[in-house]
């Protein structure tokens, strides 16, 4: 057992540090312009460094650098410790342009692949609809091919950012007589024409991230489908595992437990600093606790990476890890809040692990909720862990073809 | 960044899987649980002679000298198959002699607790629960007198290392005057306590090392401990799905109702991780000393939790059978309380981990 990434590693990451130092933030040629173009200079040195766009190939404007779990790792610790910007964050680099470096045409690649690098193009996914949820292949927009050009009807949900993106990646049903799972086709589709119709929806906290989309008579050329008519849902399910990584999403939570204990110490109870009061400081200990077994299974699957081996039912629970311990984090956070855990909630930084006033602390009570729901329910989760974690069978009642 | 087992750590579970899977099956474990005394000297025996006593012993006293993680992993092994041994004390009293013990006491001990031939016990609780140095209790000079509570294996032991005012720690002889050992019925049948009365009894002193000998050996319990928890939750979770696959009500197995699903996935979720935080603490108490004794806590509490909640959840899952001396659940749901109250609740562990934390 051996936690640290050795002299080869660390010597990258004083080159990392060397880096960052000189770059980040902008100064002298680099800090001209807007802050956009700083950005994307800056984005662009980082690329021919080797720091960014890792996983993409250079003809398609990424760094094209050998899988290294450990050196995307330490990347991602100076870059955070230097608040520098990493690839645009969003679903655009998160889920499209591995689908399309797996997937997509030599032209779609060239297309896109760059673009969203550089964060001059954002993306939405239209996946959930109002009937279908948990039983996403269900869904029932549809597409049909007139000449050229798919005409696309129907109506998508909790669009996240629809608002703001240039293109969507969408599951429309294109063959209407198949299977459930195989009438669903994957296609790019320009958010900018008449047919489409974005409304925003506001959440509980008061902020408006998704949205409902209306497609009417959208259209999109015939050959803005990635994979072939039918492939959809296969298409929808590729994901790229070029640097999974396992570590950041535990780093992520213990900036949040250094919050809390921030906060314990702020709060008082009993005229005394909660921090000294004996049931705080006992559930303190017990939220920890499964914060660290969280953060140390993310060290034992990025060994199984590193070693292309499968890390098994635990690779299956990081999601709902995570939302166990957000809820856990969200009702202690509460409790220390006391008497002013009933005002309204504030704006918040998703990005950012550090939660610094009253009203952000409502406001995550409230979003902790949102995490148990958004890409794949608690529930959904639990069914995934029970039949290929344990291998259960599946629901005698559900039938999943339907 | 290597944060798995060695092959080697993998081979010693293994053998030592191997050897309980053959000397001690189901039927021999309902056995001990219900024997008079519980104690095998056979199963001790050989499991000694695959090095079980001494793995963290010094080599020139016949023991393999590797880490606390190597302890910890085969404690997970004994846990999962309820091993009636008394690996843990054991372990623990030679440690103290290691740490502590003059080049006397080591060259008379040692050899013979290394390959298993006498069995040691520490002697830490009294009465009122003080498990750790700071609330031991009991003065001696050249004899003690007084009352040592929750001593495993007392009834077996040849040597005891008990718990001194000051964080000291003092070597009785079995064979010495002034020993009262009481039984004490405790739930889990395959861990025995016993009440000792010393009644100037003969003692001596372990002096070569300070207090932090007997906090390193509390400690080092303390992850032993969590790594009997995850054994033995792991073991429950695996019988409780393997029940819920075989288990047939409304003409289908059991197991494919979502209610029961989602359960079984809950005690997974719960035991899973765990694992990799026992791994740490037991990796920590080597290299990372700044954190060893904060993370024995914080695993200890954690996993004992663990392990008392799913107890509870395997035993629903069994439905009536699980609720009978004759099932096997029991064993193991009693096994949870052992390692819950062992060197300290999880209360008392939350308190130590929240004070070492500096809040």
């Amino acid at each position: 057992m051996d936690l640290s990434y050795g002299k080869e590693i660390e010597d990258f990451r004083g080159e990392v540090k060397a880096f960052l130092k000189a770059s980040w933030p902008p100064s002298g040629d680099a800090a001209k312009g807007t802050k956009e173009e700083q950005l994307r200079r800056f984005r662009a040195l980082a690329i021919s460094k080797g720091y960014l766009g890792r996983a993409i190939p250079k003809r398609y404007g990424g760094s094209e650098q050998a899988p290294d779990p450990l050196r995307g790792q330490v990347i991602q610790e100076e870059f955070a410790r230097a608040g520098a910007p990493m690839e645009p964050r969003g679903i655009g680099m998160m889920m499209l342009v591995p689908t399309l470096l797996e997937r997509g045409e030599e032209w779609q690649k060239e297309k896109f692949v760059r673009a969203t690098l550089m964060g001059e193009i954002a993306w939405c996914q239209g996946y959930s609809e109002p009937g279908s949820g948990s039983d996403l292949a269900s869904l029932k927009t549809r597409g049909e091919l007139v000449g050229d050009e798919w005409v696309i009807n129907g109506q998508k949900i909790w669009t996240s950012s629809a608002h703001e993106a240039d293109y969507m990646f969408c599951l429309v049903r294109t063959e209407p007589n198949a299977k459930k799972h195989e009438g669903i086709s994957y296609l790019l589709i320009d958010m900018n024409q008449p047919g489409i119709d974005v409304r925003p929806l506001r959440e509980m906290t008061g902020s408006a991230m998704f949205n409902e989309v209306f497609f009417n008579d959208v259209r999109t050329p015939k050959d803005w489908i990635v994979g072939k008519r039918g492939e959809g849902w296969l298409v929808s399910r590729t994901t790229l595992k070029h640097e999974r990584n396992s570590i950041g999403s535990a780093e992520q939570v213990t900036g949040l437990f250094d919050s809390l204990v921030a906060l314990a110490k702020t709060r008082r109870i009993g005229g005394r600093p909660a921090l000294e009061d004996p049931e705080i400081r006992r559930r303190l200990v017990e939220l920890e606790g499964y914060i660290r077994a969280h953060q140390y299974s993310g060290y034992f699957q990025m060994t199984k990476g590193l070693r292309n081996e499968n890390p098994g039912v635990l690779g299956l629970m990081n999601k709902i890890n995570s939302t166990h311990i957000g809820h856990r984090a969200a009702k202690l956070a509460m409790e220390l809040l006391g008497e002013d855990g009933a005002v309204a909630p504030g704006e918040r930084n998703m990005m950012a692990a550090e939660i610094l006033s009253d009203s952000t602390w409502i406001n995550y009570y409230m979003a902790t909720v949102g995490i148990a729901i958004a890409g794949g329910t608690a529930n959904i989760q639990r069914n995934v862990i029970a039949e290929r974690g344990l291998g259960l069978p599946r629901d005698a009642a559900a039938d999943r073809s339907k | 960044m290597d944060f798995d087992l060695s092959e080697e750590q993998r081979m010693l579970q293994q053998s030592v899987s191997q050897f309980l899977d053959n000397e001690c099956p189901p039927s021999r474990l309902r056995d001990l649980f219900n024997d008079e005394t519980g104690f095998d000297p056979g199963l001790w025996k050989g499991l000694a002679e695959l090095g079980v006593a001494g793995i963290h012993l010094p080599a020139e006293f016949g023991g393999s000298e590797l880490e606390i993680l190597d302890l910890a992993v085969v404690a997970e092994v004994l846990g999962r198959h309820a091993a009636p041994v008394p690996f843990l004390s054991h372990a623990l009293a030679s440690l103290a002699l290691q740490l502590a013990g003059s080049p006397d006491q080591k060259k008379k001990w040692l050899p013979a607790l290394a390959s298993g031939e006498k069995i040691a016990t520490v002697a830490f609780s009294e009465e009122g629960g003080g498990w750790l140095p700071e609330q031991w209790g009991l003065a001696a000079g050249t004899t003690l007198t007084g009352v040592k509570e929750r001593v495993e294996a007392a009834e077996h032991a040849d040597l005891f290392v008990v718990g001194l005012a000051g964080g000291k720690l003092g070597l009785v002889d079995r064979g010495a005057a002034g020993i009262e050992i009481q039984r004490v019925e405790s739930a889990d049948r395959t861990r025995r306590f016993g009440r000792i009365h010393f009644e100037k009894a003969p003692v001596e002193l372990l002096g070569a090392a300070g207090p932090e000998a007997a906090t390193r050996v509390c400690d080092v319990g303390l992850v032993l401990l969590a790594a009997d928890a995850y054994g033995g939750s792991d073991h429950l979770v695996a019988t409780s799905v393997a029940y819920a696959k075989n288990r047939q009500q409304f003409g289908v197995t059991i197991g494919s109702f979502q209610a029961l699903k989602h359960q079984l996935a809950e005690m997974a979720i719960e035991v899973e991780p765990s694992r990799a935080l026992y791994w740490y603490a037991a990796h920590a108490l080597d290299h990372v000393p700044a954190e060893a004794s904060r993370m024995a806590s914080l695993a200890k509490s954690h996993l004992s939790e663990r392990y008392s909640q799913v107890a509870r959840d395997a035993t629903e899952v069994h439905g009536g059978i699980g609720f009978t001396w004759e099932g096997d659940t029991q064993i193991w749901f009693k096994r949870a309380m052992f390692d819950r109250v062992m060197f300290g609740t999880p209360r008392q562990h939350k308190d130590r981990a929240a004070q070492l934390a500096g809040w």
